[in-house]
């Protein structure tokens, strides 16, 4: 390694580096390489101060929750990064706001079941519904088509609160189902996550190569055949980035739960506890990172175990658009 | 856990009433008599969604839109609620704070997202890069706010402090500040929540368009003497132009939408409230669904160009197909 490369050697670099580009055409290899060494250091620079301001959020959380009560309220407290010169570490306020002790505990494991009840079947739901609304609008032929997949699409954009009112007394005024029910919850996310699975999962299925439908079409096979054994395997790429998605907003969701939860902790997800929590100030202020953080674990194993899903169904609804 | 059981119970119910539906749907589809079998494919894949899009999205927008112009007891009182909106000095800060959010979020998240995405573009550990980033986006905005409560924590003066940023004031001399309770700039402080969770959807989208701008382009500029500034500026920006129009639209209406930051991290107090919050708060608390109702008509009537003009875009693709 030498401070300055001989031009032979950079010019042979830079080639190794852009296959695509002719080495005779670097005239001043040497001054290049320096300036786009400068500016690389610059945007490395820059991009490590992001990444820390972006991570050091939730890191702070991270190591606040582990902390015993003393040290994060009250006159002995202070900030989180002393907990790595105390080393004082506890996994009591986990074991606070998972286990029901009195009125006034967390008690986040039952709502944390509640979040589980919620979002499995409003995924399922919405993955069948608009997969075979999707295929309908992809492949089916019937009059208005685009104009209705237009209208569909702009259903999208429909501000959540201005369904709520109407929808909660159409619930429980004509369908009367019963106030804190879970049926409420599942009803609402559904009609709310269908206008953007419909468009994203129209993007893909509509891409399927129409031979491959029209060839099961002249084997015999029926609407509901192709829909089930080829549109739905040939879209599990699409399927499953819906599917993130859906859990993500479902699990992370606070107004549509506030709204038709009916108040009580029977069927109230886990954000709602949390929003609750950290809307009290209190003697139990402590607790809230660490229910903070059971709240974010399970979406963030989604997100990092499907993270390859993730970013592909967000291209999909996203750039063609 | 007995809870646990009868829960999942629901749960299981719920999905096995699904499946029956869905398989009487199918059933019907293959045995419809040939002549209507087109026909009743379409209705029976398309009826399911359609109806609850119905019932869940364009009946409660159209009730909505005339609850609007009801009093808190039902009777009509034309224009009131509006005039409420814009007269009342509070309504009229939930006005500007919601303009503010609309303008800046798109903004700062896109131009961070973007800045990342071009500073580490074919770094070294790019995908870890990414995670860090992108992670806010798994993580609910109630968790965010607790995050963020405590990143923006405050202690009186002369004791040692909790919250990050005071302690960086502190040891730079300055006084700690609340940046949640001084109005206006307490706004700023929440929004900056909203730019950490958006930045990284915007990277990732502009990430993946940055790729797709051809190599040769970006080379040929180089070569004819453009700086890295400039072969940003010049090539790749015009080449993401798609993305970064969905990006900002898609964050615009997001965050005309906010609710739950503002919700957990002030409640809309100290002159922070938006419409999305304050529409809440006057349907659900204040007992004033009509003004609940005329503010979030006012959401969507912001919402609407952005639909317009998607739909636009959407026909147009659609037509070229």
């Amino acid at each position: 390694m030498t401070a300055t490369p001989a031009p032979k050697e950079a010019s042979k670099a830079a080639t190794r580096q852009r296959p695509g580009s002719d080495p005779t055409e670097d005239a001043q290899p040497i001054m290049r390489r320096v300036k786009t060494k400068l500016t690389s250091k610059w945007a490395t620079a820059a991009a490590i101060i992001i990444a820390v301001v972006w991570s050091v959020p939730t890191f702070g959380l991270f190591v606040t929750s582990f902390r015993p009560a003393a040290k994060q309220i009250g006159p002995r407290s202070n900030g989180w990064w002393n907990a790595f010169v105390d080393w004082d570490f506890t996994f009591k306020n986990y074991a606070d706001v998972l286990t029901p002790a009195g009125s006034q505990s967390a008690n986040l494991s039952q709502y944390f079941v509640n979040s589980i009840a919620i979002v499995i079947p409003v995924t399922v739901f919405v993955l069948v519904l608009a997969s075979m609304a999707a295929y309908i609008f992809a492949w089916g032929k019937f009059k208005g088509r685009d104009a209705l997949f237009i209208f569909v699409f702009a259903l999208q954009i429909i501000p959540l609160q201005m369904a709520l009112i109407p929808l909660l007394q159409f619930f429980t005024q004509t369908l009367h189902l019963p106030a804190g029910s879970y049926a409420q919850l599942w009803l609402a996310h559904t009609m709310f996550g269908l206008p953007l699975g419909i468009f994203l999962l129209h993007n893909f299925i509509s891409e399927i190569p129409g031979e491959v439908i029209e060839a099961a079409r002249v084997d015999g096979a029926g609407h509901s055949t192709i829909f089930w054994r080829i549109i739905l395997p040939l879209s599990v790429p699409a399927l499953a980035s819906l599917a993130i998605f859906q859990f993500l907003w479902v699990w992370n969701d606070l107004l549509v739960a506030l709204v038709f939860s009916g108040g009580t902790g029977d069927v109230a997800p886990i954000t709602q506890r949390l929003a609750e929590l950290s809307g009290t100030r209190g003697a139990r202020d402590y607790l809230n990172p660490a229910a903070a953080f059971v709240s974010i674990i399970i979406p963030l194993l989604v997100f990092f175990g499907l993270q390859r899903y993730f970013v592909r169904g967000l291209l999909s609804g996203g750039l063609k658009g | 856990m007995e809870f646990v059981g009868e829960k999942l119970l629901q749960v299981v119910i719920a999905l096995a009433i699904f499946a029956a539906v869905i398989g009487i749907i199918m059933l019907l589809v293959d045995r419809a008599p040939k002549s209507v079998k087109d026909k009743v494919t379409v209705a029976g894949f398309l009826a399911p969604a359609a109806i609850l899009m119905l019932v869940g999205l364009v009946y409660p927008a159209v009730r909505t839109s005339m609850l609007a112009f009801t009093d808190a007891s039902g009777n009509g009182n034309g224009f009131d609620n509006f005039v409420w909106m814009f007269t009342q000095p509070e309504a009229l800060t939930t006005l500007r704070n919601t303009v503010i959010w609309t303008i800046l979020v798109p903004l700062l998240s896109t131009s961070f997202g973007l800045a990342y995405a071009v500073f580490i573009d074919k770094a070294r550990g790019e995908r870890v890069l990414k995670s860090l980033v992108f992670m806010p986006m798994a993580i609910s905005f109630v968790g965010a706010g607790i995050i963020w409560k405590l990143v923006y924590d405050y202690r009186g003066p002369n004791i040692e402090q909790t919250g990050v940023i005071n302690f960086f004031r502190d040891a730079l001399g300055m006084d700690p500040k609340q940046f949640l309770l001084d109005a206006p700039e307490n706004t700023i402080f929440l929004i900056i929540v909203m730019v950490w969770i958006q930045t990284g959807f915007a990277m990732v989208i502009l990430s993946a368009a940055i790729k797709g701008v051809p190599v040769e382009l970006i080379e040929a500029a180089r070569l004819d003497g453009a700086n890295a500034w400039q072969q940003f500026r010049n090539v790749t920006v015009p080449g993401i132009r798609g993305a970064l129009v969905v990006v900002l639209t898609t964050i615009t209406i997001a965050t005309l939408k906010v609710f739950d930051i503002v919700r957990t991290m002030t409640a809309g107090n100290y002159d922070t409230s938006v419409v999305a919050n304050e529409m809440y708060t006057q349907a659900f608390r204040a007992g004033e669904p009509g003004r609940g109702a005329a503010l979030a008509l006012v959401l969507f009537l912001m919402v609407l160009p952005i639909v317009v003009y998607n739909a636009r875009v959407l026909r147009k693709q659609r037509e070229i197909h």
